[in-house]
């Protein structure tokens, strides 16, 4: 439970991280390769999906819905913090919708 | 293109010049917008492009998973060397992170992080096509919602 718990928040921190180092990638190797903010990106998403396996092996299925949920909910909050993006009523119905649609996947994974 | 008429304005003596000037300024403002648009969705694209990636990618690992003896990491480490299928699922996470990176310089986070959900979608469908595991109502009413999901934040959320 605590360890997808750790992994769903870690994961939406490590999208913000991704994103700002895309934010600054050039055409040239040195801003691909010394890039720390796209390695802490791609390490902390990674770690997130281990974490994830990890609890998913021990625990059961059905913590998988409240933890995509909550990372969902902190990437919002993360892109409206850090990126200023607006939180629209569209978005808002999307990410609704996609979290519906798990709640259902989740009960016929039963 | 627009350049004239924006240039006119301040000579502008009739109102219906003026107009027009406004008008083309307006113009090139939905213009700028219609590319922002463009440019998202292609970023939705390539992010659903990505899920279904993502998907392949856990399908491969979870095929060479099986050829693993001891499922520790070390064993993992070495085993993405060694077994084809292992190596074949590490290689497409490589390539679902770089056009995730890709994408997300053009749009927002907030529309393109939700997409990634797609790939439940995906690795359903591939577990009762590959694993043959049962289709259930709930499991395919969750396709359909999620997909129509996608479909609202593909659309449009800066509007």
């Amino acid at each position: 439970m605590a360890l997808v718990l750790g992994g769903s928040v870690i994961g939406s921190v490590g999208a913000v991280f991704l994103k700002s180092g895309a934010l600054v990638l050039r055409r040239t190797w040195s801003s691909i390769l010394f890039n720390w903010k796209l390695a802490v990106g791609v390490v902390t998403y990674l770690l997130s999906s281990v974490l994830y396996v990890k609890g998913l092996s021990n625990g059961e299925l059905s913590v998988l819905f409240p933890m995509v949920s909550l990372g969902y909910v902190c990437t919002l909050l993360w892109s409206r913090l850090f990126f200023n993006e607006k939180l629209t009523r569209t978005k808002f119905a999307g990410v609704g919708l996609i979290l519906l649609g798990i709640l259902c996947m989740s009960f016929g994974n039963r | 293109m627009r350049y004239p008429y924006l240039l006119t304005l301040p000579y502008c003596r009739g109102s219906v010049d003026c107009y027009h000037g406004v008008l083309s300024s307006v113009t090139v403002l939905s213009e700028t917008s219609v590319v922002e648009g463009h440019k998202r969705r292609r970023a939705v694209f390539i992010v659903v492009a990505c899920t279904l990636i993502g998907a392949l990618a856990q399908v491969f690992i979870k095929l060479g998973a099986a050829h693993l003896e001891h499922p520790g990491l070390l064993a993992t480490a070495i085993g993405i060397f060694t077994i084809p299928t292992l190596f074949a699922g590490y290689f497409l996470y490589g390539i679902f992170t770089v056009l995730l990176v890709y994408a997300l310089r053009d749009a927002e986070l907030s529309i393109l992080y939700p997409v990634i959900a797609l790939s439940y979608v995906w690795v359903t469908l591939a577990s009762v096509a590959i694993f043959h595991e049962t289709m259930n109502l709930p499991k395919a009413l969750g396709v359909a919602i999620i997909v129509l999901g996608v479909a609202v934040l593909g659309r449009g959320g800066t509007s």
